[in-house]
């Protein structure tokens, strides 16, 4: 290979301005996040009347239509070169194998993550905060297997410990970023159960204390380390 | 005349002079009917026992398009796909009949939950691949409006299968069949095989003493909680128009017609008109009208299917085939093993038979055998044999995995497979004979794994009239007549 390895950096920015759209569309879908009052009212009349029921239903089913839609056609732009944005640069840069990846806050999903495989000399994945990434997208994280070394979860608000059990495929990982993810219901242990199934890996996240409360003669010693100057 | 008039009861007012002189052969009855007019009238008025308006509220309604027998993972999801594939809305009506609203006995919520792609027929492998893609999309699948979103808690870890010298080469040609190059759709299953060498590296947990070869699931495989599948189905499925009844069927009332093929054999076509359903706990029954009756009834399929006349003839002949599906009882025991295989362990399925798999965070196992045929446990009830387990499961556990030579067993629970003796796969699509009645059962302990597809593929079947999505005619009834087995190898 003539030109020298360039270490690219894809970064999310460009498609900042569609994700806002669906963060907020995974809200509608949510019940918790939206207003009481009206919700009850459309709950109510819902309750009662068919024709009500059936607009719900079919708006809801538009909501969860579009949020796939949008992924596609983000997906679309991400492989051709010749889109908005980076088309230039990407254009000559097309032979020079892709090393990291930045796909933090990205609305990236199952479908999507098709364009990150097909990197096969991938080294760094940061797929920070992407509030569409779950279990099943970490199951197939294994086809990157052979060159990645780094992966970042962090805050992912759909991860749980059943997907971090896929990451074992990936033994060349040397930093695995699993710090805050909301739906990992033990931390501690989870974080000792990964480290046991990557041992060559630098594991990254809870403390695994954090779950554990003080004993007895330790909260007595701790009251006593701190007296009040009488 | 005047005394057949008498003796027909007719009113007093025409008998007039005439009534004192014919006392002793009718007054009595005369008198019968009076007290019980008087009690009738009684108990119109307010106050008494007689309301113009029953409550039938318990009761399945008088009419029904639809019937399906078996409120079950497959019947709700034949149940979903007819309103969902219906070309109009509300132009079906469907009625579910489950006999246990608690599902206690029920195949679909005593299963250990596990999906799979490593089958040896194609279309196993297909139905298993579309179903994995439901599960994996179920909140589009099965959202209603205000409630939350369902979580399967589905653990992607995978199933190995591990095959000795006799069983290498079958395990060989599956795996070719499971490979994408079967499939003009570039889908298909993603396994990998596994020399014994790569196996002891990958996994240094298990012993891998005679095993030739491994074949292990790397995406789309592993288990899921089946009782939330069935919750989400359930109210999926009310929220389309499915009316549900509590009861149990025990009678069809059909009529046949006499017909002769065009090479002039007689033939007797049946067409169910009535199905009797039973309430919980009471003699009152309520004949439902229908059109076309799914029995999706799992482990009692057989006994539903006598029901409806099904191998009621000459053993040899069509109408004497009987649908082959009984209950076979199998255990599933729970134990803790502190030094057991670490989280990335799949689904281990051994040679012998023995399969298990990690649950949860706590180093606890989840495992059963499939026993021989001569060690079948009788399937009368669901008690466990924990003897089983010594003998049987154990063994073959603590060769495989060394480490599981000290557990301790927490709990056990037994449910029934419904077993389909001639070829252990399921039974899909109409009876022959009985013209309006569709089978979906019989899928021998991977019927949770493959209930969305097959779902989708009986009502493809009863809208359509033929299969369009999957091709499923090697399961038809008629296999059985006409001693076609579709064999799967692939049997834990």
């Amino acid at each position: 290979m003539a030109a020298p390895r360039a270490s690219l950096r894809l970064v999310a920015p460009v498609w900042n301005g569609g994700t806002s759209g669906i963060r907020g569309l995974s809200r509608a879908v949510d019940p918790e996040g939206s207003p009481r009052k009206g919700r009850t009212l459309l709950r109510f009349l819902a309750d009662r009347f068919y024709d009500v029921e059936a607009v719900r239903e079919y708006l809801l089913q538009k909501q969860v239509l579009k949020v796939l839609q949008k992924n596609r056609f983000q997906d679309k732009e991400w492989m051709r070169p010749n889109g908005r944005g980076l088309s230039g640069e990407l254009w000559k840069l097309r032979e020079v194998p892709v090393e990291a990846v930045d796909a933090s806050g990205c609305a990236i999903n199952y479908q999507g993550l098709d364009n990150l495989l097909a990197l096969k000399e991938l080294q760094s994945l940061s797929l920070q905060c992407c509030p569409h990434v779950d279990d099943w997208c970490l199951s197939r994280l294994h086809q990157l297997a052979n060159s990645l070394r780094e992966l970042s979860l962090a805050g992912c608000p759909r991860i749980s410990e059943r997907g971090l059990a896929c990451l074992h495929h990936l033994q060349n990982l040397r930093r695995l970023d699993i710090s805050d993810l909301p739906a990992v219901s033990n931390p501690g242990l989870t974080q000792i159960l990964v480290e046991e199934m990557l041992p060559n890996c630098e594991v990254l996240g809870a403390d695994w204390a954090q779950g554990l409360k003080l004993g007895p003669e330790e909260q007595t010693r701790d009251t006593a380390s701190s007296p009040i100057p009488a | 005349m005047l005394r057949r008039a008498l003796r027909l009861g007719l009113g007093p007012g025409l008998l007039g002079r005439g009534l004192g002189t014919h006392r002793e052969g009718s007054t009595l009855a005369w008198d019968g009917k009076v007290s019980e007019i008087k009690k009738k009238i009684q108990s119109i008025l307010p106050g008494g026992a007689w309301s113009p308006l029953c409550d039938t509220s318990h009761l399945p309604p008088e009419h029904s398009d639809v019937v399906i027998v078996g409120g079950g993972v497959l019947g709700l999801s034949v149940a979903y796909w007819l309103k969902r594939l219906e070309k109009q809305q509300g132009a079906i009506r469907v009625l579910v009949v489950e006999r246990d609203h608690t599902y206690s006995q029920a195949s679909t919520v005593l299963s250990v939950g596990g999906i799979r792609q490593q089958f040896s027929l194609p279309e196993n492998i297909q139905l298993s691949l579309f179903s994995v893609e439901f599960l994996r999309n179920i909140n589009e699948y099965l959202a209603v409006v205000d409630d939350p979103p369902l979580d399967l808690q589905f653990n992607p870890s995978g199933y190995l299968f591990l095959a000795s010298e006799e069983g290498a080469t079958i395990m060989e040609n599956n795996v070719k069949v499971q490979r994408p190059t079967h499939f003009s759709r570039q889908e298909g299953a993603k396994v990998c095989l596994m020399s014994p060498e790569q196996l002891q590296k990958k996994f240094p947990w298990i012993n891998t003493e005679g095993v030739a070869l491994a074949s292990y699931g790397l995406e789309n495989e592993g288990w899921f909680d089946p009782w939330c599948l069935l919750q989400g189905l359930r109210r999926k499925v009310q929220s389309m128009g499915v009316l549900f009844c509590h009861g149990e069927v025990t009678r069809f009332v059909s009529s046949s017609n006499h017909m002769e093929t065009t090479s002039g054999e007689k033939v007797t076509l049946r067409r169910i008109h009535e199905v009797h359903v039973k309430v919980d706990r009471s003699q009152e029954y309520q004949p439902v009208e229908c059109a076309i009756v799914v029995i999706a009834a799992g482990a009692w399929s057989g006994q539903i299917a006598e029901l409806a006349g099904i191998g009621k003839g000459p053993p040899g002949t069509l109408q004497g085939t009987r649908l082959p599906v009984e209950p076979r009882k199998r255990y599933v025991y729970l134990w803790h093993c502190p030094q057991g295989p670490g989280l990335e362990a799949p689904l281990v399925a051994d040679p012998s038979g023995a399969y298990f798999r990690r649950e949860g965070l706590g180093n606890n196992y989840l495992g059963g055998y499939s026993p021989t045929e001569e060690e079948e446990p009788d399937p009368g009830n669901l008690e466990v044999d924990h003897d089983f387990f010594q003998e049987k499961v154990w063994p073959h556990l603590a060769r495989r995995v060394p480490a599981f030579e000290t557990l301790k067993v927490r709990r056990a629970w037994a449910g029934y497979y419904d077993y389909n003796t001639f070829d252990q796969n399921g039974v899909v699509g109409p009876h022959p004979l009985v013209v309006n009645m569709y089978f979906a059962t019989g899928f021998s302990g991977h019927g949770l794994q493959q209930a969305p597809a097959v779902g989708r593929a009986v009502a493809e079947v009863m809208l359509e009239g033929r299969f369009q999505t999957i091709d499923l005619s090697p399961f038809l009834f008629s296999r059985f007549y006409l001693g076609e087995k579709a064999q799967e190898h692939c049997i834990i």
